[in-house]
């Protein structure tokens, strides 16, 4: 089989599906890890001592344990316990344990930042703790945790990579299969490449333009 | 039952982390040796290597390490002629992957400095070397300190994709047990704690010589 | 008038950044003890030429001579010659992760390759000149602006230098800290050292300089000993801005 045939019939293909795959994990992960980072987040900073303890232990245990033994963890481990999950479920679960561990970071740190006479001066206004966290601490800690956060979503596109290692033929899956059937490394794995940093340097593009609108002057 | 498979295969478990620190080592090496370099040639060089080395950075922190192992074990290293056992592959994957996130790190420590330093030391007399030397670096891998030791978790978690090179480090011994006793769940918990226990342990120790080192009114750990 | 022996020629010194002519054409000659003050309005090249005598700005044309030796175009040898012309900076600079007497011994360390203990030595003895020796183990951030740039003072001095440059030495600091500062550069004057000062201190500038040198876009303007600026009245745009001056600085 000639280069050109090789790319197009074959290489070009698998790619689609693997692309397809990839964005499918990324885009479902993404909004699910956002708002479990926020919730792991507000619990740390504003919940009693035992749910601050906890969401610390959520994080430590997300951000420490490797993802792909999380991968292992949820695919081949639960089912001992009668939980059998699918490969595309268990990578997305294991993905948004991780990606939200890592959020949640972030934007607790923002949220610190923002400075206590916010609260304080939302609270005189009559605003209930809750909503003055909801209306002013929030809007203000997010926007400041814009870098961290699309710089875990980048993360998160790399990563997704992993879930191949339970079976889900998402992009390197896809280019592991048929680099292997047809003994083309060097070429499958470049071309493989080029894709990961297309959507790596298309959504840094993004998240700049991103923090540039969201940008509090001053 | 499952805990007494756990204690008679643990020993075979620990081993394992000599390979998992090694690769750890390795990243952090190399990600010293050669990002520090790569840092004063983006910060300091001239055009085409400045090119280059924002190429190089680009390449490594645009891909993940799972192609990266897949493009050097089974493409790259083949193709060059080179036949490495898997650690070694992994191991200098995760250290060309490593300095480029590294190089980020030194590369801001010193564009922190003011340039006032370097014009004072110029103007004692001192070249650009000498000046870099004994002025620049000293203060920049002071800052830098905390940022490139962020680096150590990540690369600690990271270096268990070489699990799929099939390098024996923890995650790959916690499997080969997981295949041979059919027992999953606490061999895979005691693999996470042992990686929870190792990140710990190194952020703690990190920690511990920042503040040996820190000076007065300067850096992290210093106001 | 006997023969004019000059440590230090610059001559015709231009340098633009840009479209921006910052050194029009500048002259200035210095002998061995004097104290040349420039005054005038910022933005004038004041320290553009401070730093062009020791070449951290390369201008664009003109030479510099420091003991009939051409400092510009020196290649590598400027580093000798940097050894030679101190400098002492509007913000100090000193090397921050270098406790005070390190700060001073450094160089002496790492460019004249002096021993450790000799170039101690010669350290704690520059700090005590500038009565900072009980403050050696101290880092910058501990210490006062004035007491920074007394250190500063003594780390140049302490190349053996045969001219100082000053470069607004006090405009970063609050005006009892300013004293201090100039109490030390006065007695460098009383020890004979050759000093070009840029300064807005007109009452040091008028007690210790032999000459003061206003300068205008770009331009010596006016030059002379600080009487004659004071009461000769060619020296009109001079004695104008002194005037402004100390109405905006009362």
């Amino acid at each position: 089989m000639d280069q050109v045939t090789f790319v197009l019939d074959v290489m070009i293909p698998a790619f689609q599906n693997g692309l397809l795959m990839t964005l499918a994990l990324v885009a479902i992960t993404a909004p699910f890890g956002l708002l479990i980072g926020i919730g792991v987040a507000c619990g740390r900073v504003y919940g009693g001592k035992g749910v601050s303890w906890l969401m610390k232990m959520y994080a430590v245990f997300f951000r420490g344990c490797p993802l792909l033994l999380l991968l292992f963890i949820l695919y081949f481990g639960l089912p001992s316990f009668g939980i059998v999950l699918s490969p595309f479920v268990a990578s997305v679960l294991g993905f948004i344990f991780c990606n939200s561990a890592y959020n949640s970071e972030y934007i607790r740190g923002s949220m610190i930042s923002v400075k206590e006479g916010q609260l304080i001066a939302a609270k005189a206004l009559g605003m209930t703790r809750n909503q003055a966290i909801l209306n002013i601490v929030l809007p203000q800690a997010l926007r400041r945790s814009i870098p961290g956060v699309s710089n875990e979503f980048i993360y998160l596109i790399k990563y997704s990579s992993l879930a191949y290692m339970i079976t889900v033929i998402e992009l390197t899956g896809a280019s592991k299969l048929i680099a292997t059937k047809y003994f083309a490394y060097n070429e499958t794995f470049f071309a493989v490449a080029i894709v990961y940093l297309a959507l790596v340097t298309i959504t840094t593009f993004g998240a700049n333009a991103l923090e540039k609108k969201y940008a509090i002057p001053g | 039952m499952a805990l007494e498979i756990l204690i008679d295969w643990f020993p075979y478990l620990l081993s394992g982390i000599s390979l998992t620190l090694g690769l750890v080592a390795a990243a952090l090496i190399i990600g010293v040796g050669l990002g520090l370099p790569l840092a004063l040639g983006q910060v300091y060089g001239s055009l085409p290597v400045k090119t280059v080395i924002s190429i190089y950075v680009w390449f490594f922190r645009g891909l993940p390490v799972l192609v990266l192992l897949f493009l050097f074990y089974f493409g790259i290293f083949p193709a060059m002629g080179l036949d490495l056992p898997a650690f070694y592959v992994g191991a200098v994957v995760l250290g060309l992957w490593g300095a480029a996130y590294q190089s980020q790190v030194f590369r801001g420590a010193i564009q922190s400095i003011s340039e006032g330093q370097m014009t004072a030391a110029r103007s004692l007399g001192m070249s650009r070397f000498q000046a870099i030397r004994s002025v620049i670096l000293p203060q920049s891998m002071r800052i830098a300190l905390p940022g490139w030791s962020n680096q150590y978790p990540e690369i600690l978690t990271e270096s268990s994709v070489c699990y799929a090179i099939g390098v024996a480090e923890l995650l790959t011994r916690s499997s080969q047990i997981v295949s041979q006793t059919y027992v999953t769940m606490p061999i895979y918990l005691a693999c996470a704690v042992i990686f929870i226990l190792l990140s710990y342990a190194g952020t703690t120790g990190i920690h511990m010589l920042e503040k040996k080192i820190a000076i007065p009114g300067f850096g992290p750990g210093g106001s | 008038m006997t023969e004019e022996k000059y440590i230090l020629r610059v001559e015709n010194i231009k340098k633009s950044f840009g479209t921006n002519e910052v050194l029009k054409n500048v002259s200035v000659n210095v002998k061995k003890g004097e104290t040349v003050c420039f005054i005038g309005p910022s933005g004038t090249g004041k320290s553009t030429l401070l730093r062009c005598i020791n070449q951290l700005t390369i201008p664009d044309s003109g030479k510099i001579f420091l003991n009939d030796e051409e400092v510009t175009h020196a290649g590598p040898r400027i580093n000798y010659f940097r050894q030679k012309i101190g400098m002492v900076f509007q913000n100090f600079f000193l090397f921050d992760h270098l406790t005070a007497v390190r700060n001073v011994e450094i160089a002496l360390i790492k460019v004249k390759k002096m021993k450790p203990a000799m170039a101690r030595e010669k350290a704690i003895f520059e700090l005590k000149q500038v009565g900072m020796a009980e403050w050696a183990e101290h880092y910058p951030a501990e210490l006062s602006g004035g007491q920074a740039q007394r250190v500063s003072i003594a780390r140049a001095l302490a190349m053996d230098p045969d001219i100082m440059l000053f470069d607004e030495p006090t405009s970063a600091l609050d005006p009892e800290l300013t004293r201090e500062v100039l109490e030390v550069m006065k007695k460098l004057v009383q020890q004979g050292m050759t000093m070009l000062v840029v300064t807005h201190e007109m009452g040091f500038a008028c007690s210790v300089a032999n000459k003061i040198c206003f300068m205008e876009h770009g331009l010596i303007k006016e030059e002379g000993t600080p009487s004659e600026l004071l009461n000769n009245p060619e020296f009109e745009r001079c004695k104008a801005f002194i005037g402004e001056f100390r109405e905006y600085s009362q």
